[in-house]
């Protein structure tokens, strides 16, 4: 698979929708599984020889256990009103990078299978018979579809292309031909606990090292515990926070805010993991396998409360689906929510006082935020509607000076997915994730230039790590993305002082 | 010739209700395992009421769309609706009051609907991304609708029909007690259409009627923390 050239889109003034070519993506295919991936999720190896069938029979299963899927086969009226809101479709012009045209790909062949109309009817209503070249189209497409939802927001009937594009991608995983980004990880997490590989040990380490590290800058000794039994939270967070710029300050900034709180906390080996790819391929199985892990980890440890750290889709399976898949939590405090945001978290000890901000220290920099698809369209924070948007916004100003927003109808529901979510944040989607991050480097660059902002703040480990890669295609600097708490960590004035006796003494420590 | 069409109505309901019916119901039976609503989503079920009647009354996410789309749309569905109700005066006996007082708009909604269709035609051919999505079915369901509209249009306010004896055979069809439909060509192209609609709508795309109710992105509370979701399939594996 040679890597293929390609120009970086040019930005404009204004997210303008493109001319219609047909055929533009149609070379992207990233790495297929591997046997030994496909395997330790319970798919078949190789591609299976009776494929044809067990496809059919896979969309017949999964028409008939979700709702959503089955509805939204059939409700499609062809009305357009999707056909320019996603950002694959403005940055490469490809119709099949339109949300119904992606949709299409799979409901061609349920009207053949499963329609009278495509049973006996298949030329009027564009039904057709499975082929190799429709299961390549699904593999190429399908993997170009970050399961953002924004197309979801102005359906009319509220289809949501990535509901389609996780059934799609069930199919192909069934018939044997998974994807490698996603399995490979799914599988690392079954077996080790979180998307890296790290084991326990190698994270132990890097933890001290962070608290040296904030020990150095602060003089206070701030800890970042693991596996520490009877805490009161086990925070979990996306492996990135681990190591990964700007994840790993935004990792600091929480250890600070529980110090400064004065909660006792703990993250887990076990549960060192917040992401789960099993969403991105469909698979309830799967994403449940990886959801009871913070199940066991929470009842092992005996904590009381799970908060989670920056993560876009962690989140959205942490707030929508973490009840459903692993609850009931009934064994953790009632009083609070289950499970909680970092920034809900940090919002109400702002609120209560704790917190003790000195704004002067964010001077350098002018933010605006990132709204993050699998937060803004797929969850919420807080008791209301949109409190997704507020909460991590008011987070920033108690301790920024300058922030703007983007354009309004690039930012909250309508907000443009960074383009390497839902299983693409992958070398071998390159080309995808840049054309695809068109429409937010448009609204970027925007804000940019007229209100004079520098920096990008978010909440989603996808992002961060998309934003680092893409912005020089844009001509932009890759620490011009920050993660929201590394602003909290940059302003926070750390009260809770550690007194000289008690002062740690890395340089043995540091030996072992 | 009126006993055909007779004949044809009767079918034409039982495939329309039976056929409505079986989708309704599949809808209903087949689970949704996740909660899944598009968010910002309202909290409580009184507020999912309120999100489905601006979703079905006011289009509201296609108005966040694409304007034009939306105003061709919407005039053709609220011009069809008003139609829809005037047209009940053929089929009861007496007229209800609100009937006889929709009458003159609905007279006049036709061109509405008339225009709303002629709008969204025009946008399917000239518009490159809505071309490309459209097969020959779509063509022809705005067609279809046109040849109805047009053709009831031009019996209200062109060439009259005699609505007193299509009012007759419309309240006896059922049991072929309505004597004759008058043999007037507009009148029987306008029916047979009709006929055709009612036939096919439960096989289309027209599911997005009932579909839109059953859409768990529209019709889902957001209370997933509060409320622990779970259907039966995934209980099941919880027990293994």
């Amino acid at each position: 698979m040679a890597k293929a050239e390609f120009e970086t889109p040019k930005l404009s003034e204004h997210i303008e929708v493109p001319d219609l070519v047909e055929g533009t993506m149609e070379h992207i295919t990233c790495f297929v599984a591997k046997p030994e991936h496909q395997e330790a999720l319970g798919f078949p190896g190789e591609k299976v020889e009776n494929w044809k069938e067990v496809a059919i029979d896979k969309m017949g299963d999964l028409l008939s256990r979700y709702r959503s899927f089955q509805v939204f086969m059939d409700a499609c009226v062809k009305c357009g009103a999707c056909t320019d809101k996603c950002h694959y479709f403005l940055g490469t012009q490809d119709p099949k990078n339109m949300p119904v045209g992606r949709q299409d790909l799979l409901r061609k062949v349920y009207r053949r299978y499963f329609t009278f109309a495509g049973k006996y009817f298949p030329k009027l209503v564009g039904a057709v018979d499975i082929s190799e070249e429709i299961v390549d189209d699904w593999y190429s497409y399908f993997h170009q579809c970050s399961q953002c939802r924004r197309c979801s927001v102005f359906c009319p009937y509220g289809i949501d292309t990535a509901e389609i594009s996780m059934a799609a991608r069930e199919i192909l995983d069934t018939i044997g031909i998974g994807q490698k980004y996603c399995n490979e990880i799914i599988g690392k997490v079954h077996k080790i606990g979180n998307n890296l590989g790290l084991p326990g040990p190698a994270l132990a380490d890097t933890l001290e090292g962070l608290e040296e590290d904030v020990y150095d800058e602060t003089e206070v000794a701030v800890k970042y515990p693991l596996d520490v039994k009877g805490a009161d939270i086990l925070l979990v967070t996306p492996s990135a926070d681990f190591f990964a710029e700007p994840h790993v300050d935004g990792l600091i900034g929480y250890g600070k805010v529980f110090h400064e709180a004065g909660v006792s906390w703990t993250m887990s080996t076990k549960a060192s993991e917040a992401g789960n790819f099993g969403m991105f391929i469909g698979s309830y199985e799967n994403m449940r396998r990886v959801s009871l892990r913070i199940r066991e980890a929470a009842l092992e440890l005996g904590v009381k409360r799970i908060v989670f750290g920056e993560c876009g889709h962690a989140w959205r399976i942490a707030y929508s689906f973490l009840n459903t898949l692993a609850g009931p939590f009934d064994f953790l405090d009632p009083d609070y929510p289950v499970p909680q945001h970092i920034c809900e978290f940090t919002l109400n000890e702002i609120e209560q006082g704790t917190l003790e901000f000195d704004k002067s220290a964010n001077d350098e920099m002018s933010i605006t935020f990132h709204d993050s698809c699998n937060v803004a369209r797929a969850s919420r924070m807080g008791d209301a509607p949109g409190g997704q948007f507020e909460i991590p916004r008011q987070v920033i100003k108690a301790v920024v000076n300058n922030y703007h927003d983007m354009e309004w109808d690039t930012i909250h529901e309508r907000t443009f997915c960074c383009g390497g979510g839902g299983g693409l944040l992958t070398d071998d989607l390159m080309e995808i994730r840049v054309k695809g991050a068109k429409p937010r480097m448009s609204a970027f660059k925007n804000v940019m230039e007229e209100k004079g902002v520098t920096h990008l703040a978010a909440i989603c480990a996808i992002c961060k790590s998309q934003f680092t890669k893409v912005f020089p295609y844009y001509g932009m600097d890759m620490f011009q993305i920050v993660s929201v708490h590394q602003l909290v960590s940059n302003a926070i004035v750390m009260n809770r002082k550690t007194p000289p006796e008690a002062a740690p003494d890395y340089d043995e420590d540091g030996d072992e | 010739m009126s006993s055909v069409y007779a004949l044809l109505f009767i079918v034409a309901t039982m495939v329309l209700v039976l056929g409505l019916a079986r989708k309704i119901a599949q809808y209903a039976k087949t689970p949704a395992p996740l909660k899944i609503p598009t968010t910002p989503a309202p909290v409580t079920q009184f507020g999912v009421v309120l999100r489905m009647c601006r979703e079905v009354m006011f289009f509201e996410s296609l108005f966040k769309s694409t304007k034009w789309t939306w105003i061709f749309a919407w005039m053709f569905h609220f011009g069809l609706l008003l139609v829809l109700l005037r047209h009940l005066r053929y089929f009861i006996d007496p007229v209800w009051l609100p009937i006889r007082l929709i009458q003159p708009f609905g007279k006049y909604a036709a061109f509405a609907m008339i225009a709303g269709l002629a709008g969204l035609l025009i946008r399917r051919v000239f518009v490159d991304r809505v071309r490309y999505i459209s097969a020959p079915s779509d063509y022809l369901w705005l067609l279809l609708l046109l040849v109805i509209g047009i053709s009831g249009a031009a019996m209200t306010f062109v060439i009259h029909t005699d609505v007193v004896a299509v009012k007759r055979f419309f309240t006896g069809f059922w049991t072929f007690s309505g004597g004759d439909l008058p043999m007037d060509p507009i009148l029987l192209t306008h029916l047979t259409m009709v006929v055709v609609l009612m036939l096919l709508l439960p096989v289309s795309k027209l599911l997005h009627i009932p579909g839109i109710f059953f859409s768990p992105t529209r019709n889902q509370v957001d209370d997933p923390r509060e409320r622990r979701h779970l259907v039966e399939w995934a209980g099941k594996l919880e027990d293994s």
